[in-house]
């Protein structure tokens, strides 16, 4: 176990420091920083001066370089545009993220668990149908629509949710509403394709031969195995939420990370894109990490193989 | 059950009661406004966006004031100015002023930001707003001079809007990163609160000048907001949670005018449409070197239509590399209505009896550029199209890859051609001319204090540029501002919004 560990650890490692060396020469394919921040209206003088100025006259190897070492020492520069640490802007951004993304991927379970256990107690029954339909519309409903409908509804016409900031939880409860539904199909799914399988299986037969009730059989014998790969899923899922909620933040005026790397990657602002990205790509990596240990804890024959 | 009723209806509860009370604006006397950009500084040093000149021309002022209306320039801090030669300007100051900390500004603080902007090592971020200033003499306690580096006619306008005067001994004690976080300016509002790029709260600053060119503000509180998206701008506005917005797209804007909850005017915008086109052949050997195809393809594309069609509101064709109410702007040029079937001789004549292809670049307004192709394409033009960021296309255009492309130019609302055709025509990276005469005829009317010599240098080189199609000038941009019944309000065409002279109906 302490090897297998280890060596998904060194390969979390590569996949972090593949990832930061990638974004590091796309974000400079995609223009010259310094004609981003010089601004639209800026003459040769102008930018040439901010190339000086921050050296982006330098070869872009020794840019990465240099911003790699100071990472690694936890130092992630000043952003270009606002002229303030870059840590200080995750601080402040980071948290609006990570409570979106908490709370989303909550409701997200708390609607497609329940709902999965349900559709797989009577497959083909008026339930499951409801519950196939609502995974369908949220699969095919783009959310930045939805948003803007539950916007119109419970922010124009009955004005009950605040449409933009993050200063209290009731901030909260329209973005996580859309965010979470979108990731409600998958899971419930899985969920009701898991439960069926194992409820056919015959140590459930067994189980009701010996007159357990049914709550007893679905909870604790049925959905703790068939919830194994959906835990694995809602990580990534989880990853998602985190790093996939710029339109959201963006429709609701949340000031996150996502919405913040989307921004910098307009503004060419590299150090604040590289620290997002890296940051968001660490999430990943952790959580992808624990899921496979936890895999590999769960089915022995994972660490085996 | 009764646990989960008792549970929700407490939930519930908490949830009415959690609601922040909608902010009214008319009722607390706050004016709310929402923007989409995230403002990287409010210290206007060290920002490039036109947010951040609105936010200037709230918190700061400068020596004179341009009057949006008859574009003169106006003495603000200065009481009268005059020119002492060709590259030393005199101003004289107004007594009893203060900043809003409640410093006093006199000669010293106008003295210490003109000499400090003008060192390149300030760091500020737009060097054209500065870099003609030499330097500045105090000559007693109310009256300095500025010298200019060179005759640069143009100096009033960046001194009446670029060069806010900022507090000498506040400045010198927190530096730019203190001036970004608790900024002091001498302006009508005074800034009380700043969440970078998030939101900016001003209160009215009861010591203003009372009878300044700025008028005296009346609203007692801005609240500004960055809000990304346009349609949750539009919701705010209609639940009366926002109160000004503005870049309203045409069609959102009629449906919002119909709901009749708000107002909407219409404004024409500094910012003009152009095609640059390789004539200088910097690119290569593309057709475009030959003057007979740039005028077919000035004579190709229906402007007027597209105007109609897409850009609408007050938008207007334009026909000279300029604005129109532009110091210099010649509208008397050679002009290209659309005709298509000259534009077919044209290329004939030119030897492309079945058209050519040619690559062709836009970063905005996809829609428009789109119509462009079209036209091209009935003409026999094919147009590889490439629709780009802003940064990669300028990229692009400076590293000679872009024989055409669709460009626009807002001339940092400066009122004067020198911002606009002098920046393109001189031989500059962005110049795909590269006319030796435009540059001439430019360079006498950038460096030429009398205006009638200005005029007439500004006017041949124009003349010359359409006369040669280097450009396709097409049409000027407008903004639709959308706000509050509430509100009194008047946009100008220099599209900075002036909340100083908004009121309460």
């Amino acid at each position: 176990m302490l090897v297998y560990t280890l060596k998904r650890l060194f390969l979390a490692l590569l996949v972090a420091m593949t990832v930061s060396a990638i974004t590091f020469s796309l974000t400079y394919l995609a223009g010259d920083p310094a004609i981003s921040m010089a601004g639209e209206t800026a003459s040769d003088a102008d930018i040439e001066y901010i190339e000086k100025l921050y050296g982006f006259d330098r070869p872009i190897v020794v840019q990465y370089f240099e911003w790699a070492l100071n990472a690694f020492r936890g130092d992630f520069g000043e952003s270009y545009y606002f002229r303030i640490p870059v840590a200080d802007l995750l601080l402040e951004r980071l948290p609006v993220s990570m409570t979106l993304g908490v709370s989303a991927i909550s409701f997200a379970i708390l609607l497609s668990i329940p709902l999965g256990v349900l559709a797989a107690m009577r497959p083909n029954s008026l339930l499951d149908r409801l519950a196939l339909g609502i995974s369908v519309v949220g699969q095919a409903m783009p959310s930045f629509w939805f948003a803007l409908v539950l916007i119109v509804m419970f922010a124009v016409w009955y004005p009950i949710f605040p449409t933009t900031g993050s200063e209290t939880w009731v901030h909260f409860v329209l973005p996580t509403i859309v965010l979470g539904y979108y990731a409600t199909p998958a899971i419930m799914r899985l969920t009701r394709t898991g439960m069926l399988e194992v409820l056919g299986s015959d140590y459930i037969r067994t189980a009701r031969a010996k007159g357990l009730p049914q709550h007893v059989i679905l909870f604790k014998h049925a959905l703790r195995n068939a919830v194994i790969p959906v835990v694995s899923l809602a990580a990534v899922q989880f990853g998602f939420m985190l790093g996939g909620s710029i339109v959201i933040e963006s429709i609701f005026a949340l000031h996150g990370a996502g919405y913040l790397a989307w921004e910098s990657i307009g503004r060419n602002d590299l150090p604040v894109v590289q620290a997002v990205v890296l940051v968001f790509s660490l999430f990943y990596i952790v959580l992808t990490f624990l899921s496979d240990l936890l895999n590999a804890w769960l089915d022995p024959r994972i660490r085996v193989g | 059950m009764k646990k989960f009723l008792a549970a929700s209806a407490l939930a519930s509860l908490a949830l009415v009661s959690a609601i922040p009370a909608a902010l009214a604006g008319k009722a607390d006397d706050t004016l709310n406004i929402v923007w989409e950009r995230e403002l990287e500084n409010v210290d206007s040093y060290f920002n490039t966006a036109r947010e951040g000149i609105i936010v200037t021309r709230l918190t700061w002022d400068g020596l004179l004031y341009r009057d949006p209306k008859t574009m003169d320039y106006v003495p603000l801090i200065a009481k009268s100015f005059k020119w002492v030669d060709d590259t030393t300007l005199e101003f004289e100051l107004r007594e009893g002023l203060t900043f809003h900390n409640g410093e006093e500004l006199d000669a010293d603080d106008v003295v210490f930001t003109y000499n400090w902007v003008a060192n390149p090592d300030s760091g500020v971020k737009t060097q054209r707003n500065v870099n003609w200033i030499k330097e500045a003499k105090k000559l007693d306690k109310y009256k300095v001079q500025v010298m200019l580096k060179e005759p640069f006619p143009a100096a009033l306008e960046f001194v009446s809007g670029s060069v806010p005067i900022y507090p000498q001994d506040y400045y010198s004690k927190v530096g730019p990163d203190g001036m970004g976080q608790k900024p002091v300016g001498s302006g009508p509002y005074k800034i009380t609160e700043v969440e970078p790029g998030k939101k900016i709260v001003w209160e009215k600053f009861d010591g203003y000048m009372k009878d300044g060119p700025k008028g005296t503000p009346t609203i007692g509180k801005i609240v500004q907001r960055t809000i990304p998206e346009r349609n949750t701008q539009i919701a705010e506005l209609l639940s009366g949670r926002a109160d000004w917005m503005w870049r309203v797209p045409a069609d959102q804007a009629d449906r919002l005018k119909s709901s009749g909850k708000v107002q909407i005017i219409n404004e024409e915008t500094f910012r003009i449409g152009y095609i640059t086109m390789d004539a200088a052949g910097i690119t290569g050997d593309t057709p475009l070197k030959n003057p007979l195809v740039r005028k077919a393809i000035s004579y190709a594309i229906d402007r007027n239509a597209i105007v109609q069609a897409l850009v609408r509101g007050k938008s207007q064709v334009v026909n000279s590399a300029c604005f129109p109410s532009q110091f210099g702007c010649e509208s008397d040029v050679t002009k290209y209505p659309y005709d298509p079937a000259k534009a077919k001789a044209l290329l004939a004549e030119a030897g492309y009896p079945d058209g050519f292809a040619i690559d062709f670049y836009a970063y905005r307004n996809r829609d428009y550029a789109e119509a462009m192709l079209n036209f091209l394409s009935e003409v026999g033009i094919k147009a590889n199209f490439s629709y780009l960021k802003y940064a990669a296309l300028r990229d692009k255009i400076r590293s000679k890859e872009v024989p055409m492309a669709f460009m626009t130019w807002g001339s940092y609302s400066i009122n004067d051609v020198s911002a606009i055709t002098s920046h393109f025509f001189t031989h500059g990276k962005d110049d795909l001319a590269l006319d030796p005469k435009v540059k001439e005829l430019l360079q006498k009317g950038d460096t030429t204090v009398d205006s009638a010599v200005r005029k007439q240098a500004y006017s041949e080189a124009l003349k010359l540029i359409a006369e040669q199609a280097y450009w396709l000038p097409l049409w000027s941009y407008n903004t639709n501002y959308a706000f509050s019944n509430d509100v009194d309000f008047t946009p100008t065409s220099d599209e900075i919004p002036r909340f100083f002279t908004a009121s309460w109906k």
